[in-house]
């Protein structure tokens, strides 16, 4: 962006290396002097609360594959040898377990910020596509990953998953039998997913990289959604956006502890503590928390193809945003109409949440279908049509401006 | 100027680079495709497809249920009652129609795959509104023929191929 600061090498040695490697250099134009919007509210911590909690999942995750066995046989007493013998290895696991937990939380706000302050909006098309395919990799890995322990909910999570690719036309078969390695969910299934859910957070990490990489380009978009004019705009992100960002990481670690310390299973399911039995299916089959609005819209429809066609397109549609939402205004803030609908959205995602823990029957059923229809027309219909009639309200022509002094002038 | 039509035509260096191109992207595919079928089921796993089961001991209106392909197998010795029933309701407005006396070997075994043809869970026995078999998972009803008849499964249970060894053995697969 603007390069009124210079890296000036300090020292022979740093002087030598940045003729070679001009690491120092990047780091002081990309960390520490990297101008950002100076009005960021807390919502745009996220992002760096999410590349901790990537690194802390690859963390603890590297260190229970030390102690784990990845065989159909074994891997239930593993992960009770793991709870049992092996030092803090208690700790290590409730951290990895409710640490996906807090990664997906942090994700889901860090989107929803995105979603209702323009985030995806021109010129930051590729950040946003980018910022989906980690979602959707987080959402394969997270979904492997709960199939390692081998209990009764991982075996059928695993089966439910895997038959819904058999229900493609032509390829659904040699897919289903491709991923499962057998006829059923059985010991080359759990190799193989111990083996890409190693694999997935190393690519995710190399994405995480584009992904900031594609930040950087256009620079932070801010609350106003007005683009930084120059340097009056913007802070050095060090001090300034450091030390806000770890003090939110820091109280969003409170919420972590609290769930590893004082309820490290709240979130999980007890029947994973019954080890898999491939002929006998729970009562109640149940994914994890963050995945519940996919399998309310799974159930809410009664043909088997066209309701996981329409789970796997309601992540497709999100790539779709900057070309549904055509309006140039990029914040909420000045968009009456839409800044209503999206809290209508988020109420309807909640709602699908609570909706994929119930039987979907009656009432439910119902509730599902409605709450489904909600969240497509959002996008496809919502979107595009308050772009064509919304009359944004008047907003500031600066980030620095105040909003009233310019609003005689936009007159 | 007369070398124009001389560049033009192909020379051996096009032929080269056309080559090695072809060559090597035959080679990568075929290096591909090991690395991709490795993931298919394996010798072992193929050799476990057929096993045999007495059913000498199933009383009438009693079942067994067996693993086969790491898949349960519902053996269900019907009693008249129930064939009765199953075939009178081969009339009925089924979403897969099929006749009961097209999923039998004999009237009084059942056989299908207890395997849900929604998403996979085990459907469990002597449930759901028509006292075949009820999948806990989402809500599928089978009747006593092993028929979909409510629910979002889309076809029957599947019937594995089998045939009596003799009166009390059934061979599986």
């Amino acid at each position: 962006m603007n390069n009124d600061y210079e890296y000036v090498p300090k020292n022979s040695f740093t002087r030598w290396l940045d003729t070679r490697l001009p690491i120092l250099r990047f780091t002081n134009e990309h960390i520490l002097q990297f101008p950002t919007p100076k009005n960021l509210n807390y919502f745009w911590t996220f992002g760096f609360i999410l590349t901790f909690f990537l690194i802390t999942q690859i963390i603890t995750g590297v260190i229970l594959a030390m102690h784990y066995a990845p065989n159909s046989l074994l891997a239930f007493d593993s992960i009770e040898h793991i709870m049992r013998d092996v030092n803090y290895g208690w700790l290590i696991r409730y951290a990895h377990s409710n640490g996906s937990s807090m990664f997906f939380l942090a994700v889901y706000i860090h989107m929803f910020r995105g979603l209702y302050y323009g985030s995806y909006k021109e010129p930051r098309e590729v950040l946003w596509i980018l910022g989906c395919i980690i979602y959707f990799l987080m959402i394969v890995t997270a979904f492997m990953g709960y199939v390692l322990p081998w209990g009764q909910m991982s075996y059928w999570a695993a089966t439910v998953i895997i038959n819904l690719v058999g229900t493609l036309p032509i390829i659904g078969d040699s897919l289903t039998q491709l991923l499962l390695g057998g006829f059923a969910v059985d010991n080359p299934t759990l190799n193989r997913f111990f083996s890409l859910h190693y694999l997935i957070p190393f690519i995710i990490f190399g994405l995480v990289l584009l992904h900031i990489w594609s930040l950087h380009v256009p620079g932070n978009n801010n609350p106003t959604g007005v683009s930084v004019q120059g340097k009056q705009d913007t802070v050095a992100f060090h001090p300034y956006y450091t030390v806000k960002d770890f003090f939110a990481y820091v109280v969003f670690l409170l919420l972590f502890c609290y769930f590893i310390f004082y309820n490290p299973n709240a979130l999980g399911h007890p029947d994973n503590y019954i080890e898999a039995d491939p002929m006998l299916t729970p009562a109640h089959i149940v994914p994890e928390w963050y995945l519940l609005p996919f399998y309310a819209i799974l159930r809410a429809v009664p043909d088997k193809l066209f309701g996981v066609l329409l789970m796997f397109g309601s992540i497709v549609v999100l790539f779709f945003l900057p070309w549904l939402d055509t309006m140039k205004v990029r914040s909420a803030r000045y968009r009456p109409f839409y800044k209503m609908f999206f809290f209508i959205f988020v109420l309807d995602c909640l709602l699908l949440g609570y909706l994929g823990a119930q039987v979907p029957e009656g009432v439910y059923l119902l509730l599902s279908r409605v709450s489904t229809f909600y969240y497509f027309a959002f996008f496809i219909l919502i979107m595009p049509a308050l772009s064509r009639l919304e009359r944004p309200n008047p907003m500031p022509i600066g980030i620095s401006n105040p909003a009233l002094e310019q609003n005689a002038r936009l007159d | 100027m007369s070398d124009i039509p001389e560049d033009d035509k192909p020379s051996r260096r096009d032929f080269l680079y056309i080559t090695t191109g072809t060559f090597g992207a035959v080679g990568a595919a075929a290096m591909v495709w090991p690395l991709v079928d490795q993931m298919n089921p394996d010798s072992s796993v193929k050799a476990l497809s057929s096993i045999e089961v007495d059913i000498s001991e199933v009383p009438e209106g009693g079942f067994l249920k067996v693993a086969w392909r790491g898949k349960p197998v519902y053996i269900r010795r019907r009693t008249t009652e129930e064939i009765i029933r199953a075939e009178s309701e081969d009339k009925e407005d089924l979403p897969d129609p099929q006749n009961d006396a097209d999923r039998v070997k004999k009237k009084e075994w059942l056989v299908v795959v207890g395997v849900c043809t929604h998403l996979g869970c085990i459907p469990i026995a002597d449930r759901g509104d028509y006292d075949g078999w009820f999948c806990p998972c989402h809500g599928s009803h089978y009747d006593i023929s092993g028929r979909i008849r409510k629910g979002p499964a889309p076809t029957n249970l599947e019937i594995p191929p089998y045939e009596f060894a003799s009166d009390t053995v059934i061979k599986i697969g």
